[in-house]
């Protein structure tokens, strides 16, 4: 039998979203950018790292977005958001001082204060830095709390960069080990970094399992191929966690399209440890 | 346990749906299949159906629902909550379908705080009726379900010329304040008894093992894939068996009434997991892109993911999947049982 889910405790939901200003944007690539709202009642969206908001643009639709800054940094939190569909597309299109409306957060994480005192590896594929951004920050902002921290992360191409400015902080950094890797090197961008897909990070990582605690976000294929290096390095799997993607209507546990097997991702995630969901053969596709 | 004349509940009938303001629905024959809608004159009311096309659900969930409304003053946009209230007087409910509201609000009101069910629910009446006619599709009494104790505010028996009452609720009781009742004898309350069980027999379809075993039978039948394929092989992916079940609770939000740019508003509507793209994500990527998953995906909800949750099995057995399952393959009864004989052979 799974282990029984306690349900959340009683609150009201009634899908009203609150009013939200578009304050901030920057593009990071041809299909990327970051969007700073500030809700208009009230100073922060008091999230955890990890949640996700429902972001509803009248006259277009409503959808789901992980939060990419971290609680730690207050004023308007930020979503980082990929062109593919009609929302994201109106979303590209909103211009500073725009209204949009917010419901949320929503959605379970991990407990980054349990890693307090261990060694804290993040695994980011793509698009897949913009939820780890958030608990990236949250670390950082808390390093005493950490010993050992490292952040991988990998793009198709260059120019496919997300946060390009504080990748080239925790670059320079000397708290954490950041590395970073791109699959190819088209013939007009220019790069002399790694080259090779993200697994290739990491054997040569001088991990400690037992109190190394790593997060990854990424396409479901990524995940395999990290998920076998990293048992290489005996990483065990309850000290492995996952964010994973799938396109919530209601973010309360209600209209079942997040559905992974028994498992809601809006309530039961989007972060879920790895020993929770690798019996569950819808997990990763 | 009350009784009341077959005129006088007639006459309780016609106050009803003169003087309260909520509206009086009840299964109705509209000339080809029995629905749940607005009954006119209490003569409309059919007590005697075998099932509806949908159930009661209808009415706290329904179909397609407003949640917000926008509206702008120069782009400046206002988003309120704009869902209905509206309750009702619920008359003659099976007990499946009791049973099934009982799970739904567990769900949607205990656990998940949903305000526009709650909402609906909150003020509407259910008055149940035991069973007088069984469909042939139906296995509720293997589920346990074709009888119940809890989940009305009023249960009506049909006997010779009176109605037997059982009164659930405080709300119930004052239902039936201005009708002239009186106190059942024991021969009416053992007439009541025998009814509920006469029905019983009736079923021609059941389950063969005990309900209690499906959660376990699911999980250990969840890679026989040679028995899923068996269904799905001759499924058209349409969504009916999602739409009609009593437990379904799948939905979809998305933008609606578009007028113009500036006025409109965003409804949820029920959605179906057999649907090809339920589970899709923008980046292309479908989490149950076969046909056999997400049949299996439906049962498996039903019979073990619910009840993992929240404690209930989410089949009553009404069998409106089966009945109106276009290609013949939608059968709870028949598939829980073809997966039963193979996990134990």
């Amino acid at each position: 039998m799974p282990e029984k889910i306690d349900t959340p405790a009683q609150r009201s939901v009634h899908y009203e979203p609150e009013r939200a200003t578009l304050v901030r944007r920057e593009r990071f690539t041809e299909q990327d950018s970051v969007f700073a709202f500030q809700l208009e009642e009230r100073d922060s969206l008091g999230h955890l790292p990890g949640q996700f908001v429902q972001l509803f643009v009248p006259g277009v639709g409503e959808a789901p977005f992980s939060i990419s800054s971290s609680p730690t940094r207050p004023g308007p939190f930020e979503l980082c958001i990929r062109e593919v569909g009609n929302v994201t597309r109106a979303i590209h299109d909103l211009e500073i001082g725009d209204t949009i409306g917010i419901r949320g957060p929503f959605g379970e994480t991990c407990d980054i204060d349990r890693f307090a005192g261990n060694d804290v590896l993040f695994i980011a594929g793509g698009i897949g830095l913009a939820p780890l951004r958030s608990m990236i920050q949250y670390v950082l902002d808390n390093r005493d709390m950490f010993e050992d921290v490292a952040v991988l992360y990998g793009c198709k191409e260059p120019e496919e960069m997300l946060y390009p400015g504080e990748v080239n902080e925790w670059e320079q950094s000397d708290s954490i080990d950041f590395r970073m890797t791109v699959d190819e090197v088209p013939e007009d961008q220019s790069w002399d970094g790694n080259v090779g897909v993200i697994t290739t990070l990491i054997p040569s990582l001088n991990l400690r399992p037992e109190q190394t605690f790593t997060i990854v976000c990424g396409p479901p294929v990524m995940f395999q191929y990290v998920q076998q290096e990293l048992d290489e390095k005996e990483i065990p799997h309850d000290q492995l966690y996952l964010s994973l993607e799938r396109r919530m209507h209601c973010g309360v546990g209600l209209c079942g399209h997040c559905q992974i097997n028994d498992l809601y991702v809006c309530q039961d995630g989007p972060v879920f440890n790895y020993e929770v969901i690798k019996d569950r053969p819808e997990a990763l596709g | 346990m009350k009784i009341l004349d077959k005129p006088d509940f007639d006459q309780l009938l016609e106050e009803w749906i003169a003087e309260d303001p909520r509206e009086v629905v009840g299964p109705v024959h509209d000339g080809t299949k029995f629905t749940f809608d607005r009954l006119g004159s209490p003569e409309a009311l059919r007590l005697d159906y075998d099932l509806t096309m949908l159930s009661p659900k209808k009415y706290f969930f329904p179909q397609r629902e407003k949640l917000v409304t926008y509206g702008s003053d120069n782009g400046d946009y206002e988003m309120m909550r704009d869902w209905s209230d509206e309750s009702r007087i619920i008359v003659g409910v099976h007990p499946y379908d009791l049973v099934a509201i009982e799970q739904l609000d567990a769900i949607f009101i205990d656990a998940q705080g949903d305000e526009p069910y709650r909402k609906k629910r909150e003020n509407s009446v259910l008055v149940g009726v035991t069973m007088q006619s069984v469909s042939e599709h139906s296995f509720a009494e293997s589920m346990g379900t074709a009888r119940t104790e809890t989940g009305y505010d009023l249960l009506l028996t049909e006997l010779e010329d009176a109605y037997a009452i059982e009164i659930g609720t405080e709300k119930g009781s004052a239902m039936l304040e201005p009708a002239p009742t009186r106190e059942a004898t024991f021969e009416e309350v053992a007439a009541v008894e025998a009814k509920k069980n006469e029905v019983t027999a009736e079923f021609e379809k059941e389950i063969d093992f005990a309900p209690e075993q499906l959660p376990s039978l699911l999980k250990a039948g969840y890679d026989a894939l040679d028995v899923w394929e068996d269904y799905a092989d001759g499924c058209l992916s349409c969504g009916t068996c999602n739409v009609v079940c009593p437990t379904c609770y799948c939905f979809n939000v998305d933008v609606t009434d578009y007028i113009t740019d500036d006025v409109g508003g965003t409804q949820r509507r029920w959605d179906g997991c057999l649907l090809e793209d339920f589970a899709a994500v923008a980046g292309g990527e479908n989490f149950r892109k076969e046909r056999v998953e997400r049949h299996r995906h439906r049962l498996m909800r039903k019979g073990n993911y619910l009840y993992e949750r929240f404690g209930d099995i989410a089949c009553v057995g009404c069998g409106r999947c089966t009945q109106q399952c276009v290609a013949d393959v939608a059968d709870p009864s028949e598939i829980y049982n073809e997966l039963w004989r193979t996990v134990n052979a």
